[in-house]
C-alpha cells in the first residue's frame, strides 16, 4: 500500500469510528435529546415524575378557557391520538392558537393535569399566503376535527 | 487530464485565477442577493400566522445552509490536505472557518430575533437543533484557536485538519436535528414539496444562490490572501512585488 492510501484509509477509518462512537453515545442519551416529551408517553406514564418537563402537542380546538380578569387559563393538547388537561397562568406567544403546536414546560399533578410555568409555540415547516391559507381550510377542519377527536383513539399501553 | 487540477493547485496559478473568478463570483451574488431580498421584503405575500415576521427567513436559512455548507469545504479541504499533501488544500481550509464562524452567528442571532415573538424565547438550552448550531459556532472558535496557537504552519495544518474532521459529525446532527429528536424548531421546508408558497420558495431560492455565489467570492479573496501569506518566502511572491505592475 502506498503511503497515501495509508493516508486515506487512515482518515476514512477515524471519521467511521468517531461517527459510530457519536452515534451509541446519542443513542444512549436519547430521551435527554428530547426537547419535549408526545402526550402518548405521557398518558403511559413515561414521564419523570420528579422534575420539570416539557410536553409537545397540539392545542385541541374549543378547548381554551380563560378566567374573566385573570391570567389564570386551561386548555387540552393533544397528540391526535391522547390528550392531556393543561392549567396556565401567563403570557402566550404570537402564535399561540387552538389547532396549532405548542410546547409546555411544567410538571406532572396527581390529578392528571399538567401544571405548565411556561408556554411555547411550535411553528411547523409550512409558509403560505393567507388567501391561500383560507382556500385550504377545508383541509384545515380536517386536522381541526382530527384534533377534536381527541383521546377516541388513545391506546396508551401498545406504545 | 489531470494536468489542469495539478496547475490549479500550484499558489501561483491559483492566486490569479482566483482574482479573475472572485468578481465573477460576487456581481451575480450581489445582484441576486439585491433581487431577493427585495422580493422577500416587499413583494411576496406575508405569511398566513407569522405575518411579516416571516420574512426573516430570507437571512436566516441562507446563513443557515452556509454556516453547514462552509464547514463541509473547511473539512473536506484538511482531508485532501491530510492525504494529498497539497497545501493549498490547507489554505482553503484556514480561509473558509472565519466565513465560516460569521454565517453560523448570524443563523443563530437571526433565529433568535424571530423566535422571541414566535416561540415566546429568544433561546432554549437543551433544544437539539438549537444546541448543535451554537456548538458549530465553538468548533469554528476552536478551530481558530488552534490554528492560531501553534506556530509552524505545517503542524498547524495537520492539527486543525484532525479537528475539522471530528467535528464533521456535528454537521451530520444539526442537518437531522429536527428529525431524529423532538425539537421546538420546525422540520426541513425548502426540499420539501408542497410545504412553502411558489413565489415565497422562488425567493428563498434566489437569496440561498446569491449568499453562495457571495461566500464563493469571499472565500476566494480570502485564500488570495492566505497563499500570499504563506508563499512570502517564494520567489514568485518576490518577482511579483517587485514587478512594475506591483502584483495585483
Amino acid at each position: 500500500m502506498k503511503p497515501r492510501q495509508q493516508r486515506m484509509l487512515a482518515v476514512g477509518l477515524a471519521v467511521l469510528g468517531i461517527a459510530i462512537a457519536a452515534g451509541l453515545t446519542l443513542r444512549a442519551f436519547e430521551d435527554n435529546m428530547m426537547f419535549f416529551v408526545e402526550i402518548s408517553d405521557v398518558v403511559a406514564g413515561k414521564h419523570p415524575s420528579e422534575r420539570n418537563f416539557r410536553i409537545g402537542g397540539l392545542v385541541v380546538g374549543g378547548s381554551v378557557h380563560r378566567e374573566e380578569g385573570s391570567l389564570d387559563m386551561s386548555f387540552e393538547v393533544t397528540d391526535t391520538a391522547c390528550t392531556v388537561p393543561v392549567i396556565y397562568s401567563g403570557v402566550l406567544p404570537d402564535l399561540f392558537r387552538e389547532g396549532q403546536g405548542v410546547v409546555a414546560h411544567g410538571r406532572m399533578g396527581d390529578n392528571g393535569v399538567f401544571v405548565a410555568d411556561k408556554i411555547l409555540a411550535k411553528h411547523d415547516e409550512n409558509y403560505m399566503a393567507p388567501e391561500v391559507a383560507e382556500s385550504l381550510s377545508k383541509h384545515q377542519q380536517d386536522i381541526q376535527a382530527a384534533v377534536a377527536r381527541g383521546t377516541e383513539g388513545c391506546n396508551p399501553d401498545d406504545s | 487530464m489531470w494536468t489542469w487540477f495539478h496547475k490549479l493547485a500550484s499558489p501561483p496559478h491559483f492566486y490569479r485565477t482566483a482574482a479573475i473568478l472572485s468578481p465573477w463570483l460576487a456581481m451575480p451574488g450581489l445582484a441576486l442577493i439585491a433581487w431577493g431580498a427585495w422580493q422577500g421584503l416587499f413583494v411576496v405575500p406575508m405569511d398566513y400566522q407569522q405575518g411579516d415576521a416571516f420574512r426573516i427567513i430570507y437571512v436566516h436559512v441562507p446563513s443557515a445552509y452556509l454556516s453547514l455548507m462552509a464547514y463541509m469545504i473547511m473539512a473536506t479541504s484538511g482531508a485532501i490536505g491530510l492525504i494529498w499533501r497539497m497545501k493549498l488544500a490547507h489554505a482553503v481550509a484556514a480561509s473558509a472557518a472565519p466565513i465560516g464562524a460569521a454565517f453560523t452567528f448570524l443563523a443563530l442571532a437571526t433565529g433568535s430575533i424571530w423566535g422571541r415573538p414566535m416561540w415566546g424565547t429568544w433561546w432554549e438550552w437543551g433544544d437539539p437543533r438549537m444546541m448543535s448550531e451554537l456548538i458549530l459556532l465553538f468548533l469554528y472558535f476552536g478551530y481558530m484557536a488552534l490554528r492560531s496557537a501553534i506556530d509552524d504552519t505545517a503542524k498547524a495544518d495537520k492539527a486543525s485538519a484532525v479537528l475539522a474532521l471530528v467535528g464533521i459529525v456535528n454537521v451530520v446532527i444539526v442537518h437531522f436535528s429536527v428529525e431524529w429528536w423532538s425539537s421546538l424548531h420546525q422540520g426541513q421546508t425548502v426540499f420539501k414539496k408542497g410545504t412553502m408558497d411558489a413565489e415565497m420558495k422562488t425567493a428563498l431560492l434566489i437569496m440561498i444562490l446569491g449568499f453562495t455565489l457571495l461566500f464563493g467570492a469571499m472565500l476566494l479573496r480570502r485564500i488570495r490572501t492566505e497563499v500570499l501569506y504563506r508563499e512570502r518566502r517564494t520567489r514568485w511572491v518576490r518577482e511579483m512585488i517587485l514587478s512594475p505592475e506591483g502584483g495585483s
